[in-house]
């Protein structure tokens, strides 16, 4: 065993790259369960939003072709989780088992003929001096841009939500559909919306796993951090920074246990791959007893009655 | 105008003819999508539904309907109760592994030795394996109120992660070869599930068929059934009539997931044969459909495990007679649950289409 | 004074089943405060949503100071110049006053400016906020003035205010009263919606009575007795349920010392609730909704587990019972929340029978249920009861709110209860079946039951119990015989204003 071959600086680094495809889904399911909507279908919009990044980067030669691929195929794919929770009034938590089911296939099917293969690499963020400065220069600028659009996201929701009009009808909406509606805001379309947004991020999110961080593409490969990013909205307490620490958090400790085992700490490689779901089970317990931050209408379907 | 009117009750006739009408749908969608791949929608279409029924080898494949769909039953029937009650329990997966751990676990234990003991032995610790797995969700939500959505799902992949650890260490077949896995329960015909392996029957079945009788007499005739129901549609109410939420919880999640425990012993003692890495084949997963299928209704279940069970020995013959991707058959199944959850509104609301312009 | 600032004439709504309005002509004009009178299901609330621009009339025409008035939605009639408070607030509990308030605006000014106005307005007009409050804190007369600040900040020239007076005590009505007395004298005119004649004596200048959907008749309050206008309501002549003076019996059930905490995180904490009912009494609750009555309910029903020897039944503790235990000894209960809370929406009547009928009408065995003797006695209720409904067989949502209110009380009277608490009895029910509830109770107190009626019907209270008290903020005040009470002691007991300051009104007239 050998510790010493573990880097702290690149640790930190490689725990931020780890961290923003979790940062990314998760944002957006926030926003989403602001709006007072369950979308479990996280792990299926993410993998698909791996394979159309994944598979328009090869056949057009841009990475970044591909990154708005993931986008619109991730919102394309919430569409249809709105259209069934929205409009066909159908339980939000076995619509959004649905979409998982049906995105994990769909992105099977699309990637057969991508599996091995090589896509564009991404350029990543090179300033003149900056960037080589020892220990800040890895961990703050040398990524590639998909790493800060992430941080901006969080700074930019955070904003919209405590300070803009927007984010005020977003968060009544979630409190009390009800309410909202009587007062003439048209909640359908603030959570369709909302729905569509959670959607391209976790696409944004799938595309950095196939495209960025790993990156390749493989049936199923997001393995469950659709469902780890929701319960880092749990963690959060619905507060976007304390969304970017949990993330941080988590990344960090998958980044940990896949250096232990290359370092071949003497514990058995399955315990130590099975740790950051157990460690998410103690998280999600230890903030269930603050349930304050929920808005009062998540996961209730809603109809306008006369 | 397309505006949706509550009805005062709901709808009998569309509660039975919708899951019919999904079908009817996601057949003509998959024909779509088959005819997208390049394939004759028809001759997909009729070598996934009609052939491993009629056709030619129909003989063969019919006894694996069983099979694959016994299952298939046994689990979705264990999820519908808790479903009904709005308590989900989406790691069934996990409480299959587990349960077969433990249940190959005790009878690995036995070998060579033959008696008639070995297999209820087995049987009886794959439902507690499942059932313990099962209980961690239960007590952390009845305790701390924890979401049993994301820890028994969480725990799905940390079984993935003991299942491995036990085919490659503990359970390990010392006259192996060094190759991964158990031994075979094939070679153990104490510690084996076949009723019949040519007619393809094995104990799983008739427990399935048991699981379908008792769920139906619960639900239809007992109060604690009564009690599931209230809970699932007015839990508010359910409290005033004195239902104790922790009980019903413990239950539901406790008896679903002993469920899927036999379940995956019943697999592995039998049509997978030993504990190996990929030994579940998504089961857990699948069942989930099969209980919105069968609306949650035991019979409805019975029903839609073998349809669902039909989906997959037809899709394994086209992917070998057609080509057809085995993913295909995963997005099949997907839309299949997409259109029921669609067409489901029907039973409660009213589709009106008015004209505007009135005034 | 003098012109007329809304003219309707002849608006028709009809839904599936039902004509909500028929051919409703009237005028309001400016500066006057118009009522709009009529028991539940006259059609009141439909004919107002039109004005709103919530609902579209199937027929009939509105004109605004002369003009053609057909508002799409209710931006249109907000910018129009009318506003309107319903009686179910549309407030959301988590967010501060001024975030209420500023969803409740077109364009609200920015949140600082927002603030200022607020407590400017809320000032002037003697409805005192503080917009950092969170709206979830406050009291529901404090609710009601977010709702109304909403209103005034933009400047109406019609102000719509529906049964407002449910969620205030006596001395909180004169306040609201005076507010409404100066926005007139300012030019703005107020469409009230009550069924409260001797309010709407007391504080409007004319009058619209509804029935069954019609305008039936129109007055001026101050010059028709409240008699006169009950009859034009309710069209036959009322009847006063009859009130037999029986002796009353042994202690049944004695509450001392309750206090609990709530279980959700804006519900009232009940502190130290006493309180004793004998056999074949009635006792009367009052008190504004949300100031423990639901707590209570759930304390004495058994649905939240209470202090021990908080609640003794013929002298024994029955704190650590379940409701089903409590049922056994024959102490029920009906909720005030009908659909969700007394029955199941979805489910039968049948089912909604077995529901609480299980133990005394012995419905099981070894834990299976007989299904035939069930519905047998839901269609004994329905009988008893007088529910209109084709059968047993029906969903409970599908039935009306007097009909599923009947079956409810119904369930739980026969049951033979030794004790039996009702919250809110006749809330949302129409004149009739009002009248049939009362009547029940009635009965049931004179065989011996002991019985807790509590309600935000102070009317109804004083002609049923014989004994009364105020529930205020999770206090109960002292039981007082109701022989001889008047509105202004009850007020008091329901704490008065609750410190709100009269309107700076009238100085500078």
């Amino acid at each position: 065993m050998d510790l010493s071959a573990i880097n702290p600086v690149l640790l930190v680094a490689s725990l931020m790259v780890a961290a923003t495809p979790l940062l990314l889904a998760a944002i957006g399911e926030l926003v989403v369960e602001k709006s007072g909507v369950l979308n479990l279908g996280v792990e299926g919009m993410m993998i698909v939003g791996a394979i159309s990044g994944f598979a328009i980067s090869v056949e057009s030669g841009s990475p970044m072709l591909g990154l708005l691929a993931a986008v619109i195929g991730g919102a394309l794919l919430s569409l249809l989780f709105a259209f069934l929770t929205q409009f066909a009034l159908a339980n939000q938590v076995a619509s959004g088992l649905a979409l998982t089911l049906f995105g994990l296939g769909l992105s099977a099917l699309m990637g057969q003929s991508y599996v091995g293969i090589k896509p564009p690499a991404m350029s990543k963020l090179d300033l003149p001096v900056i960037s080589d400065m020892p220990v800040i220069g890895p961990i703050f600028f040398s990524h590639d841009p998909v790493l800060y659009i992430g941080v901006a996201l969080i700074a930019t929701v955070w904003a919209l939500l405590k300070f803009s009009r927007i984010g005020l009808i977003l968060r009544a909406v979630g409190e009390n559909h009800d309410a909202a509606h009587a007062l003439g805001y048209n909640v359908i379309k603030v959570r369709l919306l909302a729905i569509m947004f959670g959607g391209a991020c976790a696409g944004l999110g799938g595309a950095y796993i196939s495209l960025i961080r790993v990156p390749q593409w493989t049936e199923g490969m997001t393995a469950g951090i659709g469902w780890i990013a929701l319960a880092l909205v749990v963690f959060a307490s619905w507060k976007p920074w304390r969304l970017l620490l949990g993330a941080y958090l988590f990344g960090g400790i998958n980044v940990l246990q896949l250096n232990l085992q290359a370092a071949g700490i003497a514990i058995p490689v399955e315990y130590l791959a099975m740790s950051p779901y157990l460690i998410t089970i103690l998280v999600l317990v230890i903030m269930s007893a603050d349930k304050s931050g929920a808005p009062a209408s998540l996961g209730r379907t809603f109809h306008a009655s006369q | 105008m397309i505006t949706l009117e509550k009805r005062p009750m709901p709808s009998r006739l569309l509660s039975i003819a919708t899951p019919v009408i999904a079908v009817v749908i996601t057949m003509i969608a998959g024909g779509l999508l088959f005819y997208a791949l390049g394939k004759s929608p028809f001759e997909a279409i009729r070598t996934i539904f009609w052939d491993p029924i009629f056709g030619e080898f129909a003989f063969y494949y019919r006894p694996q309907l069983l099979v694959k769909g016994a299952p298939l039953i046994l689990i979705a029937i264990g999820l519908s109760l808790g479903f009904k009650a709005g308590i989900w329990n989406i790691g069934a997966e996990g409480q299959y592994i587990i349960g077969g751990i433990c249940g190959a676990g005790i009878g690995l234990a036995f070998y060579p030795l033959n008696s008639f003991l070995v297999f209820p032995l087995m049987i009886l610790a794959g439902a507690f394996g499942g059932w313990a797995w099962a209980m961690i969700p239960a007590l952390l939500k009845v305790k701390f109120n924890t979401n049993e959505i994301l820890v028994s799902l969480m725990l799905v992949y940390v079984a993935e992660q003991v299942l491995a650890s036990m085919s490659l260490g503990l359970l390990k077949n010392p006259e192996g070869h060094g190759f991964p896995g158990s031994r075979n329960f094939n070679d153990y015909p104490s510690g084996n599930s076949w009723i019949n392996e040519a007619a393809g029957l094995h104990w799983g079945m008739a427990f399935a068929f048991i699981a379908v009788i008792f769920a139906y007499v619960l639900l239809n005739r007992h109060i604690l059934g009564f009690n599931i129901r209230l809970t699932g549609e007015a839990s508010r109410a359910a409290r005033f009539s004195g239902v104790n939420p922790t009980r019903l919880i413990l239950f539901c999640l406790g008896s679903s997931g002993a469920l899927a425990g036999l379940a995956g012993l019943f697999e592995i003692s039998g049509p997978s044969g030993q504990v190996s890495i990929d030994f579940n084949v998504g089961y857990g997963f699948t069942a989930i459909i099969v209980a919105f299928l069968g609306r949650l209704h035991p019979i409805g279940i019975l029903l839609a495990g073998l349809l669902m069970a039909l989906t997959y020995i037809g899709g394994e013959i086209a992917q070998g007679n057609l080509g057809l991707p085995s993913a295909a058959i995963q997005v099949f199944q997907g839309m299949l649950l997409f259109f029921l959850l669609a067409l489901d509104l029907l039973t409660n609301y009213r589709v009106k289409v008015a004209v505007k312009g009135v005034t | 004074m003098t012109g007329i600032l809304l003219s309707i004439s002849g608006l028709t709504k009809a839904y599936p089943g039902v004509v909500a309005n028929d051919d409703v002509s009237f005028d309001i004009g400016e500066s006057e405060v118009h009522a709009l009178l009529g028991e539940n299901g006259a059609g009141k609330s439909t004919l107002v949503k039109m004005i709103y621009g919530l609902v579209k009339p199937d027929s009939g025409s509105m004109k605004w100071k002369g003009q053609p008035f057909a508002p799409a939605e209710p931006k249109a009639a907000r910018t129009a110049g009318v506003a309107m408070v319903f009686q179910h607030f549309s407030l959301f509990d988590a967010l501060k006053v001024s975030e209420n308030v500023a969803l409740g605006m077109e364009n609200p000014p920015r949140m600082r400016d927002l603030a200022h106005k607020i407590r400017n307005v809320s000032e002037t007009y003697g409805l005192p906020l503080d917009p950092n409050r969170t709206v979830g804190d406050l009291s529901a007369g404090e609710r009601q003035r977010v709702e109304i600040i909403r209103c005034l900040l933009q400047d109406p020239k019609l102000l719509i205010m529906d049964e407002p007076t449910s969620v205030l005590t006596p001395q909180e009505v004169d306040i609201l009263f005076a507010t409404l007395n100066r926005l007139k004298a300012e030019g703005t005119s107020i469409l009230y919606i009550s069924h409260k004649l001797e309010e709407i004596r007391k504080l409007c200048d004319h009058a619209t009575i509804l029935r069954l959907g019609k305008n039936v008749g129109e007055c001026i309050p101050a010059e028709t007795s409240a008699r006169e206008m009950a009859e034009l309501m309710v069209g036959d002549a009322l009847q006063t349920p009859m009130r037999k003076n029986e002796k009353t019996g042994e202690a049944m059930l004695e509450v001392s010392g309750l206090s609990l905490q709530p279980s959700n995180p804006y519900g009232t904490t009940l502190k130290n609730i006493h309180f004793t009912v004998h056999a074949g009494e009635i006792l009367g609750l009052g008190g504004v909704a949300g100031n423990g009555q639901d707590e209570l309910l759930a304390a004495l029903s058994g649905e939240v587990s209470t202090p021990q020897y908080a609640i003794k039944f013929k002298g024994q503790d029955v704190a650590s019972l379940k409701p089903n235990a409590r049922r056994t000894l024959g102490i029920l209960a009906a909720p005030e929340e009908r659909l969700g809370h007394a029955a199941a929406p979805n489910m039968s009547l049948t089912e909604n029978a077995l529901l609480t009928g299980a133990i005394r009408e012995n419905l099981t065995s070894n834990g299976f249920v007989n299904w035939p003797a069930t519905m047998s006695f839901a269609k004994k209720i329905i009988t008893t009861f007088d529910v209109r409904t084709p059968g047993p067989h029906v969903a409970a949502r599908a039935l009306s709110g007097g009909n599923l209110q009947k079956f409810v009380v119904g369930r739980e009277v026969l049951q033979r209860p030794k004790v039996l608490i009702v919250n809110q009895p006749t809330w949302g029910v129409d004149a009739a079946a009002a009248a049939a509830i009362r009547q029940a109770l009635l009965d049931l107190a004179a065989e011996g039951a002991a019985i807790i009626v509590i309600s935000q019907d102070l009317d109804e209270l004083m002609e049923i119990s014989d004994h009364f008290g105020a529930l205020n903020e999770g206090r109960l005040s002292e039981i007082r015989s109701t022989a001889g009470l008047s509105i202004d002691e009850i007020g008091l007991m329901m704490g008065g204003a609750h410190g709100m300051e009269a309107a700076h009104v009238g100085a500078n007239a």
